[in-house]
């Protein structure tokens, strides 16, 4: 089993490509894989319950860990008490410590 | 061992988060006490140029000192400074196609040139490594 730490800093409303990143740390967790999906900047906005929260939800219930940056969710005026179902806020330091326990990561 | 970490950045100041976030990712590695190494390619060469200047906002009727723009040179300063006094070391390199292309080769003390393919022996010797591309 491998660990993965996808960081995603775009919101599904601009760009299209988002919703896949969601697939594929899904798919990765089917794999038989650890997946975090650690969302920041404006990839914090679905985190606010919204048309788009689903994606996220759904996501998370299917294993993946799905992590909203606190700063980020603060700069954009979001309750982290209030996130969509499966969405956790989180501090930024998560990356480091995943970054330094070997996560394979990819920024998009 | 201090454990080390690789960033590529991609993004020129002024314009994204992604730099923002970049450089909050290297301060807290610092603060876990991990080496850093940063190759900054195309546009984030000018990062750390040391011309970026403070300017006054006429709109708001503010002069330079008031108005205290942020200058992504004095924040990346100020991460070298802490590493510095803590312990864990930060190496940075503009790579110099990027830099000779922008005309931006006054860089910051501690930033040093480079090229491509000092990114492949950073990420070689590092516990692991991000890209923060543009797209």
């Amino acid at each position: 089993m491998a660990k993965y730490l996808l960081i995603e800093s775009r919101d599904p409303f601009e760009n299209n490509i988002v919703a896949r990143q969601y697939d594929l740390a899904m798919n990765l967790v089917k794999e038989g894989n650890q997946v975090t999906l650690f969302l920041v900047q404006n990839g914090v906005l679905p985190a606010r319950p919204g048309n788009l929260s689903s994606l996220l939800t759904d996501t998370a219930k299917a294993g993946v860990e799905v992590l909203a940056d606190d700063f980020s969710l603060r700069e954009r005026g979001i309750a982290a008490g209030k996130l969509a179902e499966g969405v956790k806020a989180a501090p930024l330091s998560i990356v480091i410590d995943q970054l330094a326990d070997g996560r394979k990561a990819i920024w998009h | 061992m201090a454990k080390t970490l690789t960033f590529a950045l991609m993004d020129p100041p002024f314009e994204n988060g992604r730099s923002t976030t970049a450089l909050r990712l290297i301060d807290i590695a610092v603060n876990r006490g991990y080496n850093v190494n940063v190759f900054a390619y195309e546009g984030a060469v000018y990062l750390p140029f040391a011309k970026q200047a403070q300017h006054p906002n006429v709109v708001h009727g503010r002069n330079a000192e008031e108005e205290n723009h942020p200058l992504p040179r004095a924040w990346i300063a100020a991460l070298m400074k802490e590493a510095a006094s803590k312990g864990p070391k930060i190496d940075w390199i503009n790579c110099g196609l990027c830099v000779d292309e922008r005309g931006a080769g006054e860089a910051i003390e501690g930033v040093r040139r480079g090229s491509p393919a000092d990114f492949w022996t950073f990420a070689q010797n590092s516990d692991n490594t991000l890209v923060i591309g543009t797209k």
